[in-house]
């Protein structure tokens, strides 16, 4: 059934669902709804939620828990989300599974709370040190985010790697009817005899990202990334939304398609033909429909709508790989554009 | 014959990269020893950090974890509210636990995580060649102060223990010493008194021991152990310092 709920707690209970029990977090707008609900919410669960000192405490909790065979996970927001990047760094290195959030504000430093898309570069390109990926989802709305947070858990644990979800303070702050799926069994979740917790029968598990012999960690980097292949192969998701027949293809994420959608919407009642195609996961990207879309006849150009000053817009270039021109309209700051803006950009720039 | 002494069955039988003299092989023994001698060897999870035990992990047997500098509390304090029948210990050296770590020490201590702090304290940093570490006393030269500890331009030293004492937290700090075998007997016994605080869940345990680091202080082994005795005990005087066993009476 379908009930009323605000972003960030919606995210939580269906991070419940989906077997989190463990969730180690630190203060920062807009995203302190989310440890503000598991504080209470897990206990309940017969699991448990720990206030960190620090956002570089609350990464390194989530190390232990998961590397302990737990569905762990933490949420941040962007400044918080840097401070967590070295954790991050050795959750990918040293394979273990876990879920992070990241409601995006404006930067850089400190910059303000108000919804931006920044941290692009960061959930994509790394993030912290070393060759490294997270699996990253930038859901369009909450019941989108609702429902890959369910399965993000699964995701990790299939291929032994951090998955992050990145919103923004809209989709954290706002109001939707949402329904949470049914609550997955715990009992029935594949076993991770990998996980170090003790009573090992005599074969030590270790959690480690330290391969100190050279070849031993060139290894280890060509198996991440035989790894990162894989996820590239299965896990990309993506929407198309009135492409048949576009000439002008907007590319957006996140909140931002959905204004996107709406400008869409309005520009298409005036007969300008344009679409959208919208990444779902940022990593691994949608390089093949994109690639796909610049092929086609009717598409003369892309249109790539951020809250940035320009980051995924890397992306589309290089998967469109200078087939047709690719425009860059962005707001940061917190600065939210409108439909009219992006109408307007249009119209005008025909 | 009758066998008076054996390696504990948790040690691995790999070769230390300890250098010669160090000290961290005598406290490894022990850890293992007391796991042993309380039965829960089998429960261990063990945290190893960044600096000279980084690779700790390769000489005991039982589950372990490396965690980034200083982190291993944090992992700890996360390991053991998962597995809360697990024994749970971290391993730090000065550079882990009272420099880039101070915060998660503290605030472990502070929540009374269930888990043991096991506190190299040899005043340097050791894996990279011998800076200045936060317990460094004054006078003494490390790569980062040549001609010694000045506070004027290089702060004072931490007196861990003493610190962690003032919270509420702890359960249990006691610092000992490693310099010679008297006062490995009576780190031992240290250990196994924290030990045997987390098997009956009475919160934080941390145990001081004041090491020595014969490479980086330029010295003979012997020569570091007296080091030790003669300058290190009389600054960081041994003793225990919090037993809330005691306090309950």
């Amino acid at each position: 059934m379908k009930k009323l709920w605000k972003g960030n707690e919606a995210i939580a209970e269906a991070a419940i669902a989906g077997g989190c029990r463990y969730f180690f977090g630190y203060p920062i707008t807009p995203q302190n709804e989310i440890p503000e609900y598991m504080s209470w919410r897990l206990a309940e669960e017969g699991g448990a939620f720990i206030q960190a000192e620090s956002e570089v405490s609350a990464i390194n909790m989530v190390y232990g828990a998961a590397g302990a065979g737990a569905r762990a996970m933490t949420s941040s927001s962007s400044p918080g989300i840097s401070l967590k990047q070295e954790g991050i760094s050795y959750l990918a290195g040293a394979e273990v599974p876990c879920v992070i959030v990241n409601m995006m504000r404006g930067g850089p430093g400190l910059g303000g709370i108000q919804p931006a898309q920044g941290d692009y570069f960061q959930a994509v390109k790394g993030g912290g040190h070393g060759d490294y990926h997270c699996i990253v989802y930038a859901p369009g709305n909450i019941q989108e985010f609702v429902d890959v947070m369910y399965d993000a858990f699964d995701v990790a644990d299939k291929y032994r790697n951090p998955v992050m979800l990145i919103g923004d303070g809209m989709i954290g702050q706002m109001m939707e009817a949402v329904e949470i799926p049914e609550y997955k069994d715990l009992n029935k979740l594949p076993p991770k005899p990998w996980a170090s917790q003790g009573h090992n029968g005599g074969v030590q598990r270790l959690i480690n990202s330290i391969k100190i012999d050279p070849n031993d960690l060139e290894d280890h980097n060509h198996r991440l990334f035989k790894k990162y292949a894989e996820i590239e192969a299965n896990e990309v998701k993506y929407e198309e939304y009135l492409t048949e027949d576009a000439e002008i293809v907007f590319v957006a994420y996140g909140s931002v398609a959905r204004i996107c959608k709406a400008a869409i919407n309005e520009l298409r009642e005036e007969g300008i033909k344009v679409g959208m195609l919208r990444p779902i996961t940022i990593y691994p990207f949608p390089k093949k429909p994109l690639a796909a879309l610049a092929e086609k006849a009717n598409v003369k150009k892309f249109l790539t709508v951020e809250l940035s000053m320009g980051q995924m817009v890397e992306d589309v270039r290089l998967s469109v790989n200078g087939k047709k021109p690719v425009d860059f309209y962005g707001r940061c700051g917190g600065v939210v554009m409108m439909p009219a803006d992006l109408v307007k950009y249009v119209k005008e720039g025909k | 014959m009758a066998i008076v002494a054996k390696k504990p069955e948790l040690l691995t039988d790999a070769h230390l990269h300890y250098c010669p003299g160090c000290t961290h092989g005598i406290v490894h023994r022990l850890v293992a020893e007391v796991l042993e001698e309380l039965g829960c060897a089998d429960a261990a999870i063990g945290i190893m950090p960044v600096g000279c035990a980084v690779f700790g992990y390769n000489y005991f047997k039982c589950d372990m974890f490396q965690a980034a500098h200083g982190r291993a509390p944090a992992v700890a304090s996360a390991v053991k509210r998962v597995h809360p029948d697990s024994v749970v210990f971290s391993y730090q050296g000065d550079g882990d636990c009272s420099s880039i770590g101070m915060a998660e020490t503290v605030h472990a201590a502070a929540r009374g995580e269930n888990f043991t702090l096991i506190f190299i304290n040899n005043g340097i940093y050791g894996m990279t060649g011998g800076q200045m570490a936060p317990t460094t006393m004054e006078g003494v030269k490390a790569t980062t102060c040549i001609y010694g500890r000045d506070p004027k331009v290089n702060g004072n030293p931490i007196h861990l223990s003493e610190m962690l004492a003032t919270l509420t937290g702890p359960a249990y700090i006691e610092r000992t010493a490693c310099c010679d075998p008297a006062n490995v007997r009576k780190t031992k016994a240290a250990i196994k008194k924290a030990f045997e605080i987390q098997l009956a869940k009475k919160g934080f345990s941390f145990i001081e021991v004041l090491a020595n680091c014969p490479s980086n202080y330029h010295m003979t082994a012997l020569e570091s152990m007296e080091f030790v005795k003669t300058k290190a005990i009389p600054f960081y005087p041994l003793g225990v310092y919090k037993d809330i066993t005691k306090e309950d009476k």
